[in-house]
């Protein structure tokens, strides 16, 4: 043996500060697309067009929360540099989106894409070409499956999970319940009604009605007429603003009251409460994870002065009332604090690992106690809600955190 | 379009002309273009950053646009009869074709012919009813089709088949015979060869006997049912023809998107591809694919357009990608009143003069 244990050991240190120089060659730190030692390259997609264009202000609010990191500094030196194409809520549409942000612009993730058909027609691709594909916003429960898609992370609490703390709460706090389900028949209103099972387990059997609407109704009178018949003294509410504020209004004409579960999808004062008349809304039950900018409760919250500072500086001229800008602060907050965690090493392998990896995260504007929990097999970041109880014309917190996190 | 002003009946001598003409000496021009079209994607391993996977896909969807372009053009261009909801007839195609595969697991390539044939009665019979109703009627009942499409597709009793609103998620197509092709060039491929050959058809279709007697009930309706021409019968089977064109483009756009679901399929489709067929050029061959380059092109480069005005040029103008969009129309629209291919015959002319 003419190779000595010392040259050996000369041989593959050497070999692996070359493998380690190779690596830092570009910089102090290790890359692919869409990172470099001054930049981060985010890709996103919004419905800025067509029907669902009420939520491209989430894309205007991310934009706005980066040029403030920006002013700051940057994400540990680096600046980022945000790129949101218009997908129109239509599927063809964001695949292409989707492509030119990946293979053009060579972005290191696609983050916060909105809606649960345009995120299925790009889960595939996304997991094919092994881009993260981050905080979706969308609440279906289908984006927590890292065995399947270990590329894909949703973010917000799921439909199934609110579910599950509404049936935890029915048990918990009405006696002898009979429950009575008005449910949009959807892959959205599925989703909050097998949640909602679940979270029954043995007890399933209490649900003594269920019926459901399509979108194209013009009304839900008969519905709520069938669901009081059933006599039933809860009721889930899995309707959308119009139709959960028709529902509240029928329930008070023809004299039902029930104890009355609200989704949080139709949680707004103004677009639901407000509409169905403050008096027939009072003592409904709602979940909320996010604090309400219209609500006086949180006027000396820092984290809320902060976001009004910010409104002011980088998002002029808009809504201080849309729940959206503090939706849009919040994510932004969220991935911020992720590529903050990932350190020099802006591969797209560790941006999963880290965002697969964070622990009792406190994120602004979040309600207190609600924390950011992930790991390689939990992919819900936000798995905690907060009940809250209708009282005069505003939405009242109580009770405690309440959660379904997994392991 | 329909009714012939006197602009139109200007342009008409033009029009039958244009398939004659490409019957000329323009012949050589169709092959050098389907030549160059078909040596593109090779190029890929020479210019990767040029001919990248990403602009084969763009025009891919290009070709599938001009397809459905023409299929409206048939109709609308060559038989005057106007539709809003040809995105409808487009939607019908990509389901058929989408659950032929999932559930039957037909391969795709097998799928076209079965697409054009449902496509083509689905057409057919909403053209009997269609019959009755001229011009601005008929319009409106062909836009209440493209609005009815999307939901019909959520309806409780087609979940089975349609999945709802979750759609169908579909596999891309794979290169044949172990070809050493991208799946992008392949999916190029298939849509270069499909485009060629609906072409051939069209352009053979509307020189013949059975194209004259479209444009002549196209032109003045009562005259060609005195000369003897079945008008009602016509105007039923090119509603067909036209509904298999775009049936096809459906088809094969759910194959390169590999997913549909019913928000694919809402009402600016069908918009985008009456302005594509007026913005290429209304009764023209060339036009058609002119047309869909244009909305995919457009659509795409307005927002690069309205952010470059924002950012670049530095103009306090926040303009919406939209307005970007429409002002870009209506420039076109005032340039060229004929359509992209009849501005460019304009433009020739005059240089020639």
């Amino acid at each position: 043996m003419s190779v000595t244990r010392r040259g050996f050991v000369v041989g593959a240190s050497s070999a692996t500060m070359l493998a380690g120089a190779a690596a830092h060659a570009q910089g102090k730190g290790k890359y692919d697309d869409g990172a470099s030692d001054t930049e981060i390259k985010i890709g996103n997609t919004m419905p800025y067009s067509g029907p669902a264009s009420a939520y491209g202000v989430i894309g205007k609010a991310i934009d706005a929360y980066f040029k403030m990191v920006n002013d700051k500094g940057g994400i540990n030196g680096r600046k980022v540099k945000f790129i949101s194409l218009d997908d129109a809520y239509s599927p063809p549409k964001i695949v292409e989106a989707a492509r030119q942000l990946v293979e053009q612009e060579k972005v290191l993730c696609l983050f916060n894409t909105l809606g649960t058909p345009t995120n299925t027609a790009i889960h595939k691709y996304m997991n094919l070409k092994k881009v993260p594909h981050l905080f979706l916003a969308t609440g279906a429960s289908k984006w927590g499956k890292p065995k399947e898609f270990p590329w894909t992370m949703g973010w917000q609490p799921d439909y199934h999970t609110e579910g599950v703390i509404f049936a935890k709460h029915i048990l918990a706090n009405v006696k002898d319940a009979k429950i009575a389900v008005l449910m949009q028949n959807d892959d959205y209103g599925k989703d909050y009604y097998e949640g909602f099972r679940e979270g029954l387990g043995k007890d399933v059997s209490k649900i003594v009605k269920h019926v459901t609407y399509e979108v194209t109704d013009p009304t839900v009178d008969s519905q709520i007429i069938q669901l009081k018949d059933s006599g039933a003294n809860a009721f889930f509410n899995i309707a959308t603003p119009k139709f959960a504020a028709q529902a509240i209004r029928k329930a008070a004409d023809i004299g039902w009251k029930p104890a009355h579960y609200l989704n949080n999808v139709s949680a707004s004062v103004a677009a639901v409460m407000k509409p169905a008349g403050y008096d027939n809304g009072q003592d409904i039950i709602t979940a909320a994870y996010l604090k309400d900018p219209t609500d006086k409760q949180w006027d000396g919250a820092d984290d809320m002065k902060a976001w009004r500072e910010w409104m002011a500086k980088y998002n002029p001229g808009a809504n201080m009332g849309d729940g959206f800008n503090v939706y849009g602060y919040a994510v932004a907050a969220t991935l911020e604090k992720t590529l903050e965690q990932c350190g020099n090493e802006l591969t797209r392998a560790n941006l999963m690992k880290q965002a697969a990896n964070l622990k009792k995260l406190v994120v602004p504007l979040l309600l207190p106690g609600i924390t950011v929990n992930t790991s390689p097999t939990d992919f819900y970041p936000i798995q905690s809600m907060r009940l809250q109880r209708f009282k005069g014309e505003t939405w009242e917190l109580f009770g405690d955190v309440m959660s379904n996190e997994s392991a | 379009m329909t009714t012939a002003t006197p602009a139109d009946t200007a342009t008409t001598p033009a029009v039958p002309a244009s398939p004659m003409a490409a019957a000329g000496a323009d012949r050589r021009w169709v092959w050098i273009v389907v030549a160059a079209a078909a040596a593109l994607p090779l190029l890929r391993s020479v210019v990767p950053d040029i001919i990248s996977d990403y602009r084969l896909f763009l025009m891919s969807t290009m070709m599938i646009a001009a397809i459905a372009v023409l299929g409206l053009n048939l109709l609308t261009g060559f038989n005057g009869q106007i539709s809003l909801g040809h995105g409808a007839f487009y939607a019908v195609g990509a389901y058929t074709a989408a659950i032929l595969m999932d559930k039957l697991s037909l391969p795709y390539w097998t799928l076209l012919p079965i697409v054009a044939v449902v496509c083509f009665v689905v057409g057919f019979l909403f053209g009997l009813p269609a019959l009755r109703l001229e011009g601005h009627y008929l319009a409106l009942a062909t836009f209440a089709l493209a609005l009815a499409v999307p939901q019909m597709l959520k309806y409780r009793w087609l979940e089975d088949l349609t999945g709802g609103v979750q759609g169908i998620v579909l596999l891309k197509p794979e290169a044949p015979f172990g070809l050493p092709l991208t799946e992008d060039q392949w999916l190029y491929y298939y849509c270069l060869i499909v485009t060629v050959l609906l072409f051939w058809a069209a352009w053979n279709l509307l020189r013949g006997r059975s194209g004259r007697a479209m444009m002549a009930i196209r032109d003045h309706s009562m005259a060609a049912g005195t000369m003897g021409i079945d008008t009602a019968r016509y105007k039923t089977v090119t509603f067909g023809i036209s509904a298999a064109y775009t049936g096809i483009a459906g088809a094969l756009s759910a194959s390169a998107i590999a997913f549909v679901a019913p928000d694919s399929f809402g009402f600016f489709l069908s918009i985008s591809l009456l302005i594509g067929l007026v913005v290429g050029g209304v009764a023209s061959l060339p036009g058609s694919i002119i047309g869909g380059i244009f909305t995919v092109l457009v659509q795409n480069s307005a927002q690069a357009l309205s952010n470059f005005v924002k950012n670049d040029i530095g103009l306090p103008y926040d303009l919406s990608p939209y307005s970007v969009y429409g002002i870009l129309l209506l420039v076109l629209m005032y340039v060229m009143p004929t359509g992209i291919a009849g501005g460019v015959v304009m433009a020739w002319r005059r240089l020639r003069r």
